[in-house]
């Protein structure tokens, strides 16, 4: 895949020139204080950012991620403690409504050819509006396993911490990755992305594979929602507003063709690092103020997308060229 | 057949008869919650009232759906109107506080909506990049823009002028009403009192066919986001004046869904093609009447959500059976 | 020399399908050998697409049985007939540019191990494959990279690999050079001898007789004819598919030389690499130039051309268009139209109408689109325009807001038409203009056109049925493999001087 590296190469390229630049300003920049405290605060994004790079891939979009995972903290939040009800429960059971949520999605957006960005923008308002039904209040979490998560983070060398929600994230990178390329689920949301006719016509199951799509994203959706309940200790129907557009951010500036077809995980997971690493720089600096982030990852995701249409356009040419 | 069935075939398929009818239905079941509905008082040379309520509140989404629906049409989306709302909010708010006469702050803020409609518009027409992408860019970094304008505050005026835009009356009327009912009347001039509106339909429904009919596809689309950057940020002026401040954070959040449903309702296809001002202001006008009536019936304001991607879902499922028959 | 008694291994028996108001395919048979390459020819809406589409599940019929080696079948879909055998090439390679080889050839299939796909073992499977087919490429580079007819062979690859014994090549030469086709060509004689039967659909008439073992001609959704390609010459060929006799009748009349009027517009060099030789080509004002040839053969890639769809390369005397005598430019359709030309497409449904726009806007499309959007014609001007036009073309509309989609295709025509006739143009080129169109309406546009011609308009017509041409053309350019190779002028507008040339 030497032409879709392309996008991958510049992605990690602007990480490493960005680390570099940050440390050589700030002297404590480079440190695994840093890099753990990066991957912590980024956990939530990361995990979802893994689901909505298959939707991507896949030619759709999953507008709905933001909602779900506030959907997911009310719910933890009223049934943990509220209802007393065992995290160990709790989880498995949002996780499977979560799941669901998503392959409802998915059916409409197959069976009724409804557009994806419209089904999940109808979807992130039902989510959100079931949060502000459930409660308007936010409700901290005091689950004795809540209090205690920070005992079994693995230090690292150095003064840094790998918290149980990094790992978390970095398990969900890992098994994405092995989904993307070692399965014949992952081929078959390439190749949807790819050309859906053709695909269908090769005998990929469409339908299937759409549901499990929107299943997968939503799922990890729901799973980012535990990780956001333990990075705040609390459920609350205003949390994550906004994060599906840092995650389709994260996405692209990873590389992944928002037309569909080609893109990895570990782009996106280096996508995450990068706003991660803009953050970190405005809070280091401490003069700039955080509305930067937003301008900054506007500009990287407009960066990016003119530099896949100028991919597009070369590449069309070079083929053209090829065959003359 | 019989006569009457007959007539009433005919008369459902006259268009926007579906929405007139919802609109009736909703602010049917508004006086059957709330009898009071329909009163209208007059308190201090100005309307009162829930009808009015309604209209005032929804102007700033009949605004965005005017624009949404040039946009729509041509088989595009914007997605940035909310965050341009911010941003010219935050550019009123700011500019009035420096003591900029009221003219020229109201010019600034629509230039800056107009500003970012042609970004968008040059990202979709020249740079061909896909509307939902193309838009989402400055839905991303729109509300950083507003926020660097306004140094990250909610920025508060005091000047009667600005304030009188979002809260004001002129013949008993309150202002926003006004103001919008102005700009659907100019947004319909412009669009059929010149071609602009057949360009727009036929770019929409086939732009192969119009670019060799001598259409420039280009041009078409680059007014649409245009306009629809202006009827964002007059929304924001009024917005902001209501509030009397700039809050770059929730001016316009989550609006430019309001206006794509209001947009949807009102029976312009998301495939672009065929559009409808007046039955986009209908639509607009039905989903505030819903507001209204959820929150005179006493259910939570939250319902609101829900029953907007209800109804979302509701439209766009009965068009996907319809385009199948 | 043909074994007596040698069993097809796949007939098609009595094949009929309708569409709403067109008989697509009337009692077709066809009959498949192993081993043999078989040319499926016929010009547009003969019904190649639809009998290819019948056989491979992607549309249904109305009568009509496949019996593959002495077995029914009755594939509803894609995935069916491929596992019965049948595979299917499309000439846009329909397989994912996106994507690698290994995983084009194994998409579904893919080798597993411990419940992952297997990539190095795919990678080895399909590095053996590709090799059969003497290509030298690296497996894992992703397909889009690669020339058309290496994706055009991967294709087939993955077709021979899911057990195909019919192979169905749509069109596989339509956009590859000559290099490319002897490469294609050598994996498609490497198959015959293996024993696979091989539909062949092209337009190309050099590559049937280099490849083909017989041949099969439909027109107008019927078999005209199946022989074998060394009995049936060349020139029978080309009547079949045109649907013509030799002999002469009809008397035309064409305007004398020295009766014409001045150049109107005159094309040098005119052309665009990979898409239609360089031609030159001059128009008189009141004349009919005619372009014949068969389909592929560049007809509506000169049309393209000369109306800016596609823009000519210029530079070094090539590419130089002439109004007048004077030079000018044509880059656009927009710049096409303010020099008072109209251009009516081939393609009616996709290029030409608006389909959900009424009647009226239709007519009065092009006009205020010169106009531009600020000059709009009034309602009222636009409404006696459109009456005017739907009454003189006799346009069989209820009225003129009807949506134009719900139009017959030849009122849809004439509605064309009439949008160029509203700009008051000089030049107008029509492709096919009386194509998918009833037979009155086929004979009012015909008048029509000689009316136009009598008016002192100037016209490029560009038609696969020669009858018409030559009842009207004064000039027929006749065009073959992308370039006009000859033009037929006066008495020598005949159709049997036209099959001739096409044929020769």
């Amino acid at each position: 895949m030497r032409g879709s590296l392309v996008p991958l190469l510049i992605t990690v390229g602007v990480f490493l020139a960005g680390t570099l630049a940050c440390s050589l300003e700030f002297p404590h920049f480079a440190s695994t204080l840093v890099l753990g405290d990066t991957l912590t605060d980024n956990a939530f994004l990361g995990v979802v950012a893994v689901g909505m790079t298959f939707v991507i891939i896949s030619g759709g979009i999953d507008l709905s991620v933001g909602s779900v995972i506030a959907f997911t903290c009310v719910f933890l939040a009223l049934a943990i403690q509220r209802h007393h009800v065992s995290p160990w429960l709790a989880f498995p059971a949002i996780l499977a409504i979560t799941a669901g949520y998503g392959a409802g999605m998915g059916a409409l957006i197959h069976y009724f050819r409804i557009p994806p960005f419209i089904t999940t923008l109808a979807g992130m308002f039902l989510a959100r509006g079931l949060c502000f039904v459930l409660t308007t209040d936010s409700i901290p979490i005091s689950h004795p396993l809540y209090q205690h998560l920070y005992l079994y983070a693995i230090d690292l060398p150095g003064r840094g911490k790998l918290s149980v929600i990094a790992m978390i994230m970095l398990a969900v990178v890992a098994v994405g990755m092995v989904i993307a390329h070692r399965t014949r689920f992952g081929a078959n949301v390439y190749a949807m992305g790819g050309n859906r006719v053709s695909a269908e016509m090769m005998g990929v199951p469409v339908a299937r594979t759409t549901i499990m799509i929107y299943m997968l994203s939503s799922g990890l959706a729901g799973l980012a929602g535990i990780v956001f309940s333990f990075y705040t200790s609390a459920g609350s129907s205003l949390a994550a507003t906004g994060v599906e557009l840092d995650t389709i951010a994260a996405v692209v500036i990873g590389g992944t063709l928002l037309s569909g077809g080609q893109g990895y995980v570990i782009g996106t997971f280096v996508g995450v690092l990068i706003q991660g690493l803009i953050q970190t720089y405005i809070t280091f600096d401490g003069t700039l103020s955080s509305w930067w982030t937003k301008i900054a990852v506007g500009i990287l995701l407009f960066g990016f997308i003119a530099l896949q249409r100028g991919l597009a356009i070369l590449s069309a040419r070079g083929t053209r060229a090829v065959a003359a | 057949m019989s006569a009457t069935s007959a007539r009433l075939t005919r008369l459902t398929n006259i268009p926007g008869s579906a929405q007139l009818a919802a609109l009736a239905a909703v602010l049917l079941g508004n006086w059957l919650v709330f009898p009071g509905f329909f009163n209208i008082r007059m308190v201090d040379g100005r309307l009162f009232g829930s009808v009015i309520d309604v209209l005032n509140r929804g102007a700033p989404v009949v605004l965005l759906s005017l624009g949404m629906t040039l946009v729509i049409a041509t088989g595009g989306i914007d997605l940035s109107v909310g965050a341009v709302m911010a941003i010219s909010g935050a550019v009123a708010a700011t500019l009035i506080n420096a003591g900029t006469p009221l003219v020229l702050v109201v010019a600034a803020a629509l230039g800056a909506g107009l500003l970012c409609g042609l970004w968008n518009g040059i990202l979709v027409a020249l740079l061909r990049i896909q509307p939902i992408v193309a838009t989402l860019i400055l839905m991303v970094a729109g509300r950083g823009i507003a926020q660097l304008i306004t140094a990250g505050e909610i920025v508060t005026f005091d000047d009667r002028g600005l304030i009188a835009l979002g809260t004001g009356a002129l013949l008993a009327i309150p202002v926003p009403i006004l103001i919008a009912a102005g700009t659907f009347a100019l947004t319909t001039l412009l669009v059929r009192g010149t071609a602009l509106g057949l360009f727009i339909e036929a770019v929409g429904a086939n732009e192969r066919a119009s670019a060799y009919a001598g259409v420039s596809a280009r041009v078409v689309k680059i007014a649409a986001y245009v306009w629809s950057g202006l009827c964002a940020a007059i929304a924001g002026i009024i917005a902001a004046a209501d509030i009397q401040g700039a809050d770059a954070n929730n001016a316009g959040l989550w609006l430019e869904l309001d206006a794509i449903l209001a947009v949807v309702v009102g029976g312009t296809s998301l495939l672009g093609g065929r559009f409808s001002l007046p039955l986009a202001v209908a639509g607009a006008i039905i989903i505030q009447a819903m507001n209204t009536g959820i929150l005179l019936s006493g259910l939570k304001p939250e319902f609101n959500l829900i029953v907007k991607a209800v109804v979302v879902m509701a439209v766009l499922l009965l068009q996907s059976v319809r385009r199948r028959d | 020399m043909q074994v007596p008694e040698r069993k097809p291994l796949l007939s098609i028996e009595g094949l009929t399908k309708t569409y709403p108001g067109v008989r697509a395919l009337d009692a077709v048979d066809l009959h498949l050998y192993a081993g043999e390459v078989h040319a499926l020819l016929g010009e547009n809406g003969a019904g190649k697409s639809t009998l290819i589409k019948v056989l491979t599940g992607l549309t249904g019929r109305d009568s009509g049985r496949f019996v593959l080696d002495g077995q029914e079948i009755s594939p509803a879909n894609v995935i069916q007939a491929t596992a019965l055998g049948i595979g299917t090439v499309y000439q846009e390679v329909n397989l994912l540019g996106n994507m690698s080889v290994a995983d084009n050839l194994f998409l579904g299939r893919q080798p597993m191990r411990l419940g992952f796909v297997d990539k190095r073992r795919m990678r080895q499977q399909a590095a053996q494959i590709v090799a059969k087919y003497g290509l030298k490429i690296d497996v894992a580079a992703p397909l889009g990279q690669l020339s058309v007819a290496v994706q055009q062979i991967i294709a087939i690859a993955r077709a021979v690999d899911l057990s195909a014994r019919v192979l169905i090549l749509d069109e596989p030469t339509a956009s590859l050079d000559t290099q490319e086709v002897a490469l294609l060509f050598d994996v498609m004689r490497q198959l015959r001898e293996r024993g696979m039967a091989i539909v062949f659909v092209t337009h190309f008439l050099d590559q049937v007789y280099a490849i083909s073992d017989r041949i099969t001609v439909l027109r107008n959704g019927r078999r005209v004819a199946e022989r074998l390609t060394r009995e049936l010459p060349r020139i029978d060929l080309v009547q079949m598919m045109l649907g013509h006799e030799l002999s002469e009748t009809a008397l035309h009349r064409h305007k004398p030389e020295n009766e014409a009027g001045e150049t109107l517009v005159r094309f040098e060099k005119y052309g665009k690499r990979r898409y239609m030789a360089p031609f030159d080509l001059s128009v008189r004002r009141g004349e009919i130039v005619g372009v014949a040839g068969l389909l592929g053969s560049g007809r509506t890639e000169t049309a393209k051309l000369v109306f800016g769809i596609e823009r000519a390369e210029t530079g070094s005397g090539r590419g130089l268009v002439s109004i007048d005598g004077k030079p000018t430019h044509i880059r656009s359709p927009r710049e096409a139209i303010r020099r008072g030309f109209g251009y009516c497409p081939e393609e009616r449904k996709t290029e030409g109408i608006v389909g959900s726009l009424s009647v009226r806007e239709n007519i009065i499309l092009a006009l205020q689109a010169r106009r531009g959007w600020l000059r709009r014609m009034p309602r009222r001007q636009t409404d006696e325009i459109a009456a005017r036009y739907i009454r003189m073309l006799d346009i069989r509309t209820p009225d003129a807001e009807r949506a134009i989609q719900f139009l017959s295709g030849g009122n849809q025509q004439k509605a064309l038409l009439a949008r160029w006739l509203v700009t008051e143009p000089r030049f107008l080129i029509l492709d096919e203009p009386t194509r998918g169109i009833d037979v009155g309406a086929h004979a009012e546009i015909i008048r029509l056109i000689e009316r136009l011609c009598a008016d002192g308009l100037s016209l490029l017509v560009i038609s696969s049925e020669l009858d018409e041409i030559t009842a009207y053309a004064d000039r027929v350019v006749i065009l073959r493999d992308r370039a006009h190779v000859a033009e037929l002028s006066g008495s020598d507008v005949t159709t049997s001087k036209i099959m001739t040339t096409i044929a020769a």
